[in-house]
């Protein structure tokens, strides 16, 4: 187990210096630099702030520069946010995509599971075919659409919810984002465990425990679910990306102070090394994550753990 | 079987808008670049001039709506044709030559498999400038790995069955034995992750022209269209509401499909 | 078992989180909330440069002279000062007992380190070029500052309300050197106290007790929140979270209008839109006619009232209307009807070689918004149909075009703005100086340089106002670029909110509002 933790964190290194290295080239490549402006810089002016970001060192030495102080921990400052370290407004941002993103996970798994159990148990009904349609349209309307529409119903016309991120909030402030980050996954999450479940339900074990007497719910409980879950296990790793990219969207639309939303600004201001430590970061938090699902998985099925 | 039913309903659906969207143009009156400044967010009328109403600037919704759809359509596809490419090249490969290299290349796909590649995505976009057929090799960037993954796997099923046996033992050369034995033995499965990429590919068509990333001004995909719907709500929802609806149809009828295409060749090929 | 238990744990895990570390209390009366479209980049006054920086450091901070509600000038820092007979000394009387937000009194020393700090190289100020004409600044004592002048300069004092002219607290900077303007760390001589500032989110300020007019400030508290989306600041406002927002989003005007149309503030705006043009390349260089055959195939009229729909004024000068003690020229079109210049401009682009079989192509920047989408897209219109010219239209990102426009190789029409630092039309005019960093089109003219340096040296107001006028006059009749319409502001204002002043400067400084009393 150890060993293949190891392994699988050294052979992580690799990728993730491409990672770092795409990501380098592709912002320096952008057109356009972080400090142009309408109000126009004198030349001195601009060789001098030019100068103090290192940005009129040759790239390949920019490069160096900045993955040694990656080594250190150290993601360099911010062109935009003059007062702040990459570091702080990562500290900062990463609060709010977490909440929402760990908060959109359980909801997503809670429903899906369940409702995607019920469906596998009534397969064929017609409580089966509205789930299944429920989850399909939950994948295919893009949350773009369904954000607005919900902010200018629930919350402006019906005020029954705030129409959009305070800090001072309450609870309330969360349902809306969090629902409409968390549908899609639903969706996906309530078809595997369908399928999943169908799968298992007939299978030898589960009859002989009907066989034996004993009840639906218990059946479920005790035998089923655990295998059922695995594929949903193995989906994890996607889901947890598949929610990184959704959040953008998200904060984008609700204004909240996320990673997403200072990712896609930071593009957008050529803002190079906050774009880099949110990419790095990410894909760091990313390979974790993946980490510590396999590892799980390997938990649940014994037949996976001896490679 | 209902799997049938569902490819021939959605199908023929898709079929439909494919057709509306090409000859739709030929046969309205309007055309997709003209503005109005007297005639903005006029309401849809069958009888009248403007059967989807117009836009913020006059333009009739009707063309440009059917334009949308040949936009997001041709994106879509051809993004999808690049990740099918790029997905079955690796796949095969890896499933075929097997052993050390194929765990390689499959490491490497889980890896990446997991990064949120829409930040690429936004990366690339921004540094080539929304250069029209980059859009569709990023997007088809980065929907490849589901692909590889599949093709990887049933590549390797293939491998060990007779017929390749039997063809090996004849001499016959690895190239040949992929391209005439396996390949079209994949179909199936790769038509299937087709159909279920493209509304992926169209999710981020989508979203990158909510960002403003999309295609240009006075072109205009489904997405767009959205967008621009979306700041109308309040005096027009028309605006938002027609291609909304479209989107969400033309979505759930690719799902529907590839579902049903997974099922009907599920059932072939199982014993 | 286990699983669900698992999830569950999850669940209530997520959920705890967000719960906890919330403060569920309602907003407390005695804060202001305010909208702002963007995080400030800094409060470090000298680095700054963007509007919304400027906005809230005029809150934090004062500088000799500031401004009343109505847009009127006052004393602030300094109560009285002399003016020399040529012009070229100015002598500021501080304000006695003015301090710090740390009870350090204020002097004019610095004012000094301050003007120091904002020209030296080292610190790369944006507006170092602000403060060029200042030959000599000294404290004679606590008390007293003098300037001294390279040219009268008589907009000196309305310079002197901008935020890169406030002092600064030396023993912070010295301490702290760059980071003295961070929460916690700012010493602020204004209203308030920078209390917080979470990216992304909101900045929050709290009263300043040492602020010497701190008896008439009547607000405790403001939250500027980071609101990007005006339709999200819109519907924050309808939902009662904000009293005032930074603009109204374009497609809900008509509808803010209608039910909200009492909280509706619209005023002039020192601002221009245009579009300019790449004089350094083909088509458009040395090709005046082609110019003003497209400037005149625009119909601005259509356009404010159809396409940005909120009021603005159509833009045949440069400097705007309402500029302090300037009576714009206008373009010798303004007073035809639309078709009458249609018909002057085909004979211009026939004039210039084009035709129905040989038309002008070029491209059309613009940044990438919504807004200034369907301008394009209508004006692109109006040059097909009036005069057969195509123009393709390429939106890029805002840093994109910036850098293309002063590249001055790839443009050819592209989308700017100017919006007046201070409220004087020199502040317009001089861009178009053939040396200024932000001559955009890059218009070189001896004879409108020549007419700018003149009234540089007038120390008479009536004559400098002359040469200025005549200077834009000339710019105008050589169309370096088309401008098209001056900017409103437009802000909602809840009725709970006293003390509002419409301004051509669009400053509203919070020390200025006041909750009404509550019934």
């Amino acid at each position: 187990m150890l060993r293949y933790t190891l392994l699988r964190i050294v052979g992580a290194i690799p990728t993730l210096l491409l990672v770092i290295a795409l990501a380098f080239l592709m912002v320096h490549a952008a057109p356009g630099g972080p400090f142009d402006d309408e109000r126009a810089l004198p030349a001195e002016v601009e060789a001098n702030i030019a100068a103090a970001y290192h940005l009129d060192e040759p790239l390949p030495k920019q490069f160096v520069r900045y993955v040694s102080g990656l080594l250190r921990g150290d993601l360099g400052p911010s062109y935009r946010y003059v007062d702040y370290s990459v570091n702080e407004l990562i500290a900062t941002a990463f609060p709010y995509s977490l909440r929402i993103g760990a908060l959109a996970m359980a909801l997503a798994l809670l429903i899906g599971v369940s409702a995607g159990t019920l469906a596998a148990l009534r397969q064929g009904t017609a409580l089966d075919r509205v789930v299944m349609g429920f989850s399909m349209t939950g994948i295919s309307i893009p949350v773009f659409v369904v954000a607005p529409v919900l902010v200018l119903l629930l919350a402006v016309k019906l005020q029954w919810l705030p129409a959009g991120w305070s800090e001072t909030g309450g609870a309330g402030r969360y349902i809306l984002p969090v629902v409409t980050l968390a549908l899609p996954q639903i969706a996906y999450i309530a078809r595997l465990t369908r399928a999943s479940m169908i799968d298992v339900l007939g299978r030898d074990f589960i009859r002989t425990a009907h066989a034996q007497g004993l009840g639906t719910a218990t059946i479920i409980r005790v035998h089923a679910l655990k295998p059922a879950m695995l594929p949903v296990l193995s989906y994890m790793g996607p889901a947890i990306a598949a929610i990184l990219t959704g959040s953008v969207v998200v904060e984008e639309i609700f204004g909240i102070p996320g990673l997403g939303q200072f990712f896609v600004r930071g593009a957008l201001n050529r803002d190079y090394t906050l774009v880099l430590g949110i990419v790095v970061f990410y894909a760091t938090l990313i390979i974790a994550l993946n980490l510590v699902v396999d590892i799980l998985y390997g938990a649940i099925d014994p037949r996976v753990r001896y490679r | 079987m209902s799997g049938n039913r569902t490819v021939k309903v959605t199908g023929t659906f898709l079929l439909a808008i494919t057709v509306a969207a090409l000859v739709g143009p030929w046969i309205s009156p309007n055309d997709y670049v003209t503005t109005n400044l007297d005639q903005i967010l006029v309401s849809p009328s069958v009888s009248g001039m403007h059967w989807f109403g117009t836009d913020g600037l006059g333009r009739d919704l009707f063309v440009r709506t059917m334009h949308g759809i040949r936009v997001t359509m041709l994106v879509a596809v051809v993004a999808s044709l690049v990740s099918l490419v790029i997905g079955v090249a690796y796949g095969a490969i890896a499933g075929f030559v097997g052993g050390r290299v194929d765990a390689v290349m499959m490491r490497l796909v889980d890896t990446l498999y997991a990064l949120p590649f829409i930040f690429f995505v936004i990366l690339l976009m921004v540094v080539f400038e929304r250069n029209f057929f980059l859009i569709f090799v990023a997007i088809g960037a980065i929907n490849w790995l589901d692909m590889a993954r599949i093709v990887r796997g049933q590549t390797l099923s293939l491998r060990e069955r007779e017929f390749v046996e039997a063809a090996r033992l004849t001499g016959v050369s690895t190239a040949r034995i992929v391209f005439r034995h396996i390949a079209p033995n994949l179909m199936g499965i790769v038509i299937v992750y087709v159909t279920l990429t493209i509304p992926q590919a169209i999710l981020v068509e989508s979203f990158l022209s909510f960002l403003g990333l999309g295609v240009q001004e006075p072109q205009t995909s489904l997405g767009a269209l959205v967008d621009a719907g979306v700041n109308q709500m309040e005096r027009a929802s028309f605006a938002l509401l027609i291609p909304a609806t479209l989107l969400a149809l033309i979505l759930m009828c690719f799902n529907f499909l590839g579902d049903g295409l997974r099922d009907y060749f599920d059932a072939r090929q199982s014993p | 078992m286990n699983t669900i238990r698992l999830i569950a744990l999850l669940f209530l895990l997520a959920l705890g989180a967000a719960c906890g570390t919330d403060d569920d209390s309602a907003e407390p009366r005695d804060t202001l909330q305010r909208g702002i479209p963007t995080d400030p980049e800094t409060l470090d006054q000298h680095k700054a440069r963007t509007i919304q920086a400027a906005d809230v450091q005029r809150d934090l901070g004062e500088g000799l002279v500031g401004y009343s509600a109505v847009g009127e000038l006052v004393p602030a820092a300094a109560t009285s000062w002399d003016v020399s007979e040529d012009g070229l000394t100015y002598t500021f009387h501080l304000r006695e007992g003015a301090k710090w937000s740390n009870g350090d009194p204020v002097v004019a020393a610095h004012f000094v380190a301050s003007v120091e700090r904002l020209v030296d190289p080292d610190t790369a100020a944006f507006y170092a070029q602000f403060l060029s004409d200042i030959a000599a600044i000294e404290a004679a004592d606590d008390l007293t500052l003098v300037m001294t002048l390279a040219q009268p300069t008589p907009y000196l004092l309305s310079l002197l309300t901008h935020p890169a002219t406030f002092p600064i607290h030396t023993p912070s900077v010295k301490e702290l050197g760059d980071g003295f303007a961070r929460p916690g760390k700012l010493v602020s001589n204004g209203a308030y106290v920078l209390d917080a500032w979470i990216p992304g989110s909101v900045i929050s300020l709290r009263r300043n007790e040492h602020y010497w007019n701190d008896a008439s400030t009547s607000i405790d508290k403001v939250n500027y929140h980071v609101l990007v989306q005006d339709s999200s600041e819109l519907n924050r406002y309808r939902a009662g979270q904000l009293h005032i927002t930074s603009t109204v989003p374009p497609d809900s005007f008509a509808q803010v209008q209608a039910e909200l149309g009492d909280q509706l503030h619209v005023a002039p705006y020192l601002g221009v839109y245009y579009y300019g043009f790449n004089l350094s390349k083909p088509p458009f260089k040395d090709n005046p006619g082609l110019r003003q055959a497209l400037s005149m195939a625009i119909d601005r009229e259509q356009l404010t009232a159809k396409v940005t729909g909120r009021g603005e004024v159509p833009a045949y000068s440069w400097v705007p209307p309402g500029t302090h003690d300037y009576e714009p020229p206008a373009l010798s079109y303004s007073a035809m009807t639309q078709a009458e210049r249609n018909q002057v401009a085909r004979n211009l682009y026939k004039a210039a070689g084009y035709s129905d079989d040989n038309p002008l192509r070029f491209e059309l920047r613009y940044n990438t918004s919504n807004t200034q989408g369907r301008v394009a897209a209508a004006i692109q219109n109006m040059w097909k149909e009036a005069l057969g010219a195509e123009a393709t239209l390429v939106n890029e990102e805002f840093q994109v075009l910036l850098s293309n426009i002063r590249g001055r190789e790839i443009t050819q029409v592209f989308r700017s703005s100017w919006i007046g630092d201070y409220n004087d039309a020199h502040t317009f005019l001089k861009i178009l100086e053939s040396d200024n960093p932000a001559n955009s089109p890059g218009y070189a003219s001896d004879e409108f340089d020549s007419l700018m340096q003149r009234a540089a040296e007038q120390t008479d107001l009536d004559a400098r106002r002359l040469y200025l006028e005549e200077a834009e006059r000339v710019m105008l009749a050589d169309h370096p670029t088309i401008p098209i319409y001056f900017y409103l502001s437009r802000h909602l204002v809840s009725t709970e909110i006293e003390g509002w002043g419409d301004n051509v400067l669009d400053y509203h400084y919070s020390q200025h509002l006041s909750f009404k009393a509550a019934q």
